[in-house]
């Protein structure tokens, strides 16, 4: 029997070529995941970059939950055409707090990487709540209902509790005041300075255009402005963060 | 092996498999094929060499080429850049009226002043500039800061009542809400205001109404209500409404003093690209 047929072992025991395939994604999943975790490389060394405030990661869960991601991907890609229309290319420092990260290939929509900043906040109420109001052409469903939705924040401190056990460097104090913190990136009334030492450039204002309300959609307007604002790209060295 | 036997019509050895009498004949891979399979494997050796592929303790191989997708990236948007520098440089220094008389310049600037437009300002004044409610019309005359090329080009660089320390900003009170004027009186300079461009409110009454516009509302808006680009305070005697100019729409107006709110572009978009869209916009038809 020569060498090249030995493959009838696989081909006749069910159990053997179940191991085989075991054995074969391991030293897959060995060789291209497994670096990632140690090699220092991963994850450029940047400044500015925080966890979300407990607002922001309300806002996420929402955006997570809704599905943006299905078309809305948050990652421009290293290419010429994708820095000249969204900014600088993503880097993984800017999602290492993201668990699960929202990269995507699809884009339905456009990508949300560095919206921060980009639109007015009245501009994301109307386009939430109607999307062809302002963008004739889009295809995304309405949001209103985010408006009327009041926003839970009992929860966001368990939240922050799981997402300290995936590495995201929450503090005791943070988790502590987690829901003060929620309610006080709304108001508009100077309750926040604890707020932005914890949370540096943290945005403090009524997004909804309702300050009498804590609504879903104060949650996802705080995240979608703060989307790729974080990193400092001034002390930002490209050269040495060759991939 | 065990089951050796040879199918006699065509003298290939059979697998030994057999369903209802029919036999598997064990024929060899297509030699195409095979080819194929081994330069696949060869190819992929000399991927690993030439291309960054295996990781190590503490760094990784980068491979023969030294390639890097951000290095090649961003040449690729440097050599964009520099493709753009020297016709970029003398738009940098040339008024509007070397802009305008000089067609390179022109059309340099109009084609990327709309690239820039569709990226960056087409979600809220839309892909024809035409604006919507809330947002301005850019291809009327009609401006809130002004339409010369400067006043365009500042706008775009500081944005509305936004991030910038130098932004354009003013706060229209908000009459309504805050209890400046009741009901009423909002109701009589509603009237009075529509009245400047022939419209009217039921049951307002005009003079009342002049009255409360000549306490409150001259300062920004002016005496003859034209308004006053340096202020951003609109010209309230033609038809053109950022907010509606239905009866109740300019009286919700002045009740809650809508404060429109356009980004800083100063920043995210480089010089040279924010003078090209101030071309462009100025250029659509209402630039003074």
């Amino acid at each position: 029997m020569s060498l090249m047929q030995k493959h009838a072992v696989f081909e006749r025991n069910s159990i053997v070529l179940l191991i085989g395939i075991l054995i074969v994604v391991a030293i897959g999943g060995l060789v291209e995941i497994v670096p990632l975790f140690y090699l220092k490389s991963t994850i450029e060394t940047v400044t500015g970059m925080r966890p979300y405030s407990p607002l922001e990661l309300a806002g996420r869960n929402i955006f997570v939950r809704e599905g943006c991601y299905l078309c809305h991907s948050q990652m421009i890609r290293p290419m010429r055409d994708e820095i000249e229309r969204y900014g600088h290319f993503s880097l993984a420092a800017e999602s290492q707090y993201d668990h699960p990260f929202q990269w995507g290939s699809k884009r339905t929509g456009p990508d949300l990487a560095r919206v921060g900043g980009k639109y007015s906040d009245d501009w994301h109420v109307a386009h939430l709540t109607d999307p062809r109001s302002v963008v004739p052409a889009s295809v995304m469903p309405p949001y209103a209902f985010l408006k009327d939705a009041p926003l839970r924040g009992e929860r966001i401190a368990e939240d922050m509790k799981t997402l300290r056990l995936e590495g995201v460097p929450y503090t005791d104090e943070d988790i502590t005041n987690a829901e003060a913190d929620l309610k006080a990136q709304v108001s508009p009334d100077g309750t926040a300075d604890a707020l932005a030492v914890r949370y540096p450039k943290a945005v403090i204002r009524d997004f909804d255009g309702n300050p009498n309300k804590l609504s879903e959609m104060d949650a996802l307007i705080a995240y979608l402005q703060m989307l790729g604002t974080l990193v400092d790209f001034s002390t930002y060295d490209d050269k040495a963060n060759l991939r | 092996m065990a089951h050796e036997e040879i199918d006699k019509v065509t003298g290939v050895s059979t697998t030994g498999h057999e369903w209802d009498g029919i036999k598997e004949l064990n024929n060899p891979l297509p030699r195409w094929w095979l080819w194929v399979f081994y330069a696949c494997i060869a190819f992929a050796v000399g991927y690993v060499f030439v291309y960054p592929a295996v990781p190590l303790v503490s760094s990784y191989t980068t491979g023969f080429l030294g390639h890097s997708q951000r290095a090649s990236a961003l040449a690729d948007a440097e050599a964009g850049k520099a493709a753009r520098a020297e016709v970029g440089k003398q738009l940098a220094n040339a008024s509007l009226d070397q802009i305008k008389s000089d067609p390179k310049m022109l059309e340099f600037a109009m084609a990327q002043g709309r690239a820039a437009f569709g990226d960056n300002c087409a979600p809220c004044h839309g892909s024809g500039a035409t604006g919507s409610k809330g947002y301005p019309n850019l291809q009327d005359d009609d401006w809130l800061w002004g339409g010369k090329l400067t006043d365009i080009e500042h706008t775009i660089t500081v944005g509305v009542r936004s991030t910038s320390p130098d932004t354009r900003m003013n706060d229209m009170p908000r009459f309504g809400t805050d209890g400046l004027l009741d009901a009423k009186q909002i109701r009589n300079v509603a009237g009075f205001v529509l009245s400047l461009s022939g419209g009217s409110v039921k049951g307002a009454d005009v003079a009342a109404g002049k009255q409360i516009f000549a306490e409150n509302c001259t300062a920004c808006h002016g005496e003859d209500a034209k308004g006053s680009t340096d202020l951003g305070a609109p010209n309230l005697t033609d038809k053109i409404w950022l907010y509606g100019g239905d009866e109740a729409s300019v009286i919700n107006t002045i009740t809650v003093a809508h404060r429109g709110v356009m980004p800083t572009w100063g920043g995210k978009l480089d010089p040279v690209t924010i003078k090209s869209l101030a071309i462009y916009v100025h250029d659509l038809g209402g630039g003074t």
